[in-house]
Formats: C-alpha cells, sequence, structure tokens
C-alpha cells in the first residue's frame, strides 16, 4: 500500500507541475469567475436564480469540458509512459502492477476532481458572501455528480491508456469516445427517434447507459424535480424510477461504469506486454 | 532469495512479436561472479531477453526464473535484486529530489547513499536536487542513473548500453565503479563496443536472430 500512496503521490506533484493542469485549473476557475462577472447568479432564466442558477450553468458546462479535459490528459498516463521509456525505468523498481496502476489511478482522480470541486465550492463562498440561501442538499449532490462523472471517464481513460501503444492512437481513440457520447445524448437520439427506426424505450435506455447522460438527468432534476427542462422523457423516467431511484442511479452508475473500465485497463495492464 | 548461485536460468524461451520470432529457444544461465557482454546484431533479440528477464514481456514459451522467482508473477520479488540502467534515460518528469524518493521508498536504497556514488561520478545531486530529472544534460541523466543502480547493491546488474551518453572521463569514472564493486553479484551488458567492456566482463554472449550463437568465458 505504501507503495500505492507515493506513486500518486508523486503523479500529483507531476501533474501540479504540469501546463495541462493550470489551464484545466484555470478553465474551471475562469468559468466561476466569468459566470460571478456576467452576473449570472442574479438572471432569471426557466424560473433559475441566484446560486441555483449558477449551478445549473456550471453543469452545462461540465457536461462538455470535463469528459474531455478528463480523457485526453489521463490517456497519457500508461501510454505515455511506455512511448516514453519512463513505464520501463519505473517498473524496474520493486512495485507491483497494481501499486503503480491504482497509484496512477488515485492521483489523477485528485488532480481532476479537485479543481472543478473547488471551483464549485468558491461559488457556493461566493454566495455566501451574497447573502443568498445555499442549498447545501443540492451543493452536496452535485458534488456526488461531479465525482461519480470523473471516476467514470476516469475508468474509461485508463482502459484506452492500457489498451493502445501509442499516445496519439489514445488521443484518437479519446475524441472517438467523446464525441460518441456527446452525440448520444442529443442528437443521434433525436434522429433515431424521427426515423421511427427504434422504439422509445430503447432510445431511452440507450440515453441512460450513456453516463453524461445520467449526469445530466441527474444535475437537472436537482434544481427540478419534475425534469420539465426535458420534456415528456420526464415522465417516463420519473414514473419507471422514481425521483430517489434516478439520483441514485445517476450517482452509482457513471461510478460503476468507470470501476468496470478501470479493471479491464488494469487487467490488459496485468496480461499484456508492459512495454 | 532463494538459496542458489544461479541468478537467472532461462530455459527454452520463445517470444514472438505480431507473428515474427524474437526469441527462438534460447537457453541461458548466469551465476553469481558472471559478469556477461551480451552483444549481436541490431534485432538480434539482446534487449528482448534483457525485457522478458525483467518481466517486462511475457514469453511465449519456456521458463524463466530470476533468483529463483518468476519475473513476471512475482515481480516484486525478483526486482528486489535487479539494478538496471537503461540504454537511454527516460524523461522522467520527477525532478531529482522525487526520483531520489521514489527510489528509497520503493527498493530500501538510501538517498545518501546514491549522493555518494553520484559524487564519486562528479556530479552534484544536492545542487540539483529541484530540477526536473528531464531537464539535466544527457551525461547528467546517465550518471545519476548508474548512481542510483549501483547504491541499490543487487545481485543482478542490468546495463543496456550504459555509457551512450557519457563523455570518456565519465566513462573511465563508471568503469572504475563497476571494478570497485565490493560484493558478490552478477552482471548483463548489452553492449556493441566489446573492447570498452575488456577486463570488466568475464563471459562474452553472442546473440542472432534470436538465438544464443556463442557463448564463452574469458
Amino acid at each position: 500500500m505504501k507503495n500505492l500512496f507515493l506513486i500518486s503521490y508523486l503523479d500529483i506533484r507531476e501533474s501540479l507541475r504540469s501546463k495541462w493542469f493550470y489551464v484545466y485549473a484555470f478553465v474551471f476557475g475562469g468559468l466561476m469567475g466569468l459566470f460571478f462577472i456576467s452576473g449570472i447568479t442574479d438572471s432569471v432564466v426557466m424560473g433559475f436564480t441566484g446560486l441555483s442558477r449558477l449551478l445549473l450553468v456550471f453543469m452545462q458546462v461540465t457536461i462538455v469540458i470535463l469528459p474531455i479535459f478528463i480523457l485526453i490528459t489521463t490517456v497519457k498516463s500508461i501510454s505515455g509512459d511506455r512511448e516514453s521509456n519512463i513505464l520501463e525505468y519505473m517498473l524496474s523498481f520493486p512495485i507491483s502492477l497494481k501499486e503503480y496502476y491504482w497509484g496512477k489511478f488515485l492521483g489523477r482522480f485528485v488532480t481532476v476532481f479537485f479543481p472543478v470541486f473547488v471551483a464549485l465550492l468558491v461559488g457556493v463562498v461566493w454566495g455566501l458572501f451574497k447573502g443568498g440561501a445555499i442549498p447545501w442538499g443540492m451543493v452536496i449532490l452535485y458534488s456526488l455528480l461531479i465525482l461519480s462523472l470523473c471516476l467514470s471517464f476516469l475508468g474509461v481513460a485508463f482502459f484506452i491508456s492500457t489498451l493502445v501503444k501509442s499516445h496519439d492512437v489514445g488521443l484518437g481513440l479519446s475524441f472517438a469516445v467523446w464525441i460518441l457520447l456527446l452525440a448520444f445524448i442529443d442528437v443521434a437520439l433525436i434522429g433515431l427517434m424521427m426515423q421511427n427506426r427504434v422504439s422509445d424505450g430503447v432510445v431511452i435506455t440507450i440515453a441512460m447507459l450513456n453516463p453524461l447522460e445520467a449526469f445530466r438527468i441527474g444535475a437537472i432534476a436537482l434544481f427540478d424535480p419534475e425534469l420539465t427542462v426535458i420534456g415528456p422523457v420526464a415522465y417516463y423516467l420519473l414514473d419507471t424510477l422514481g425521483h430517489g431511484f434516478l439520483m441514485l442511479y445517476a450517482v452509482v452508475y457513471p461510478i460503476l461504469v468507470g470501476a468496470l473500465f478501470a479493471f479491464f485497463g488494469y487487467a490488459l495492464f496485468r496480461k499484456k506486454d508492459l512495454l | 532469495m532463494k538459496a542458489s548461485t544461479v541468478i537467472v536460468d532461462v530455459e527454452n524461451v520463445r517470444k514472438r512479436f505480431q507473428g515474427a520470432t524474437v526469441l527462438d529457444n534460447v537457453n541461458l544461465q548466469i551465476s553469481l561472479g558472471d559478469r556477461v557482454a551480451m552483444m549481436g546484431p541490431n534485432g538480434a533479440g539482446k534487449t528482448t531477453l534483457v525485457r522478458c528477464i525483467l518481466g517486462f514481456y511475457h514469453i511465449d514459451g519456456g521458463r524463466i526464473r530470476v533468483t529463483g522467482y518468476d519475473p513476471v508473477k512475482e515481480r516484486v520479488e525478483v526486482l528486489k535484486s535487479v539494478g538496471f540502467i537503461p540504454q537511454l534515460p527516460p524523461p522522467v518528469k520527477l525532478t531529482v529530489g522525487e526520483l531520489l524518493r521514489f527510489v528509497e521508498r520503493s527498493s530500501g536504497t538510501s538517498a545518501a547513499a546514491i549522493r555518494k556514488k553520484a559524487e564519486e561520478m562528479e556530479l552534484d545531486v544536492v545542487k540539483h536536487s529541484q530540477k526536473p530529472f528531464f531537464k539535466l544534460s544527457g551525461g547528467m541523466k546517465q550518471k545519476l542513473l548508474i548512481a542510483i543502480a549501483l547504491a541499490r547493491r543487487s545481485r543482478l546488474l542490468v546495463f543496456d548500453e550504459p555509457t551512450a551518453s557519457l563523455d570518456p572521463r565519465a566513462r573511465e569514472h563508471f568503469y572504475e565503479m563497476l571494478q570497485s564493486i565490493d560484493y558478490e553479484h552478477a552482471a548483463i551488458y548489452i553492449t556493441h563496443r566489446a573492447e570498452e567492456l575488456a577486463g570488466l566482463v568475464n563471459r562474452e554472449i553472442y546473440m542472432d536472430l534470436g538465438k544464443v550463437v556463442d557463448d564463452e568465458r574469458i
């Protein structure tokens, strides 16, 4: 175990010196700043005001930016080290593959989750400063949803990272995964439904198998328990799953997806040639 | 370590990459006291064999034991006894201080011992401890890797063209340090320059087309 924490500590230290980390932290911190400057907390759109409105916008931005940031920065963690022979040297020391892989995973989780979480906390502090009521339940659940989304895409990224030999192929695959999942939030599903090729139930099932959609539905449900924003599908979801189970699903399902891919990645890491 | 003077035992090892045979029924035993120059043309299988010995590759057939352990299934036990220097220093992003900490914590080698070995090669580790390893010059990086490998006092030392990025003076220091190793060990030097290792090695192994074609004691 001590080597696992050593690897994660060193990975965090390495990330804190990387340019990508500063861009990543700046994007989320900067966005939060932009929200304050643009007065989102004072605006009223579709009935959402104050901190709820800010969190709603933050959620929409998170859906697009967070997955691709996690994928492109994490996918190089094993494949990049393999390509540059860093893996060969680091694994010539008596460290088990389990400690190395999961240590890297833990380190990367800390570096991708905390900037977003801290940006969220800054928003909450801003809300306190402005004197508004803090929806603590919403903040905690939203933090859990972000954590769940981070773990989901970290798992996918580590799987890709161990699957491919080349960093460039890993990047290409990451973009393909991102585009596919984004497309299946709306565009591709609407296309399928309009052409009546498959039943509505199948389309909704496909949508709910997408961890991005699970995050989106969960996040929207925080602000709008009736899910009126997403239209008639809301009735189907709420009738079938109920609000409580829907929230549980939105938090747990992406974590399961991430864990499954991370374990597949670990199995590949152990079974395949390391170099 | 399991009681044996045989450090590396390679039996009928086969390794294929995408259908091409890279190691073809290789048999080899390296015992304590053996200092082996492993030679052969590019693509002969030298680096592949060493990577199999270090547990980086899964072999397609045969058996490898290092200090009595399987390098893939019992890699931690194997690597406790191995010091490795790659051909080219990898662009490790850790600072020199962090790298020493990693070595200290993972292998139990004290940072002081590494600093002492580095000083013997005229490298001041303390001065560079905050610098990322990859920003050191090629020679400095190689000196540090050599210092780490020698400070570990490993039973098996594996060097893949270790002097490739060293100037002649540093090479001299390196050879002197190898000659002054004061404990029983075995060493494998992958090299194209056998003449430089004269006096250091007591065995020469030639590989070609994935086979050991000559194994000569000097």
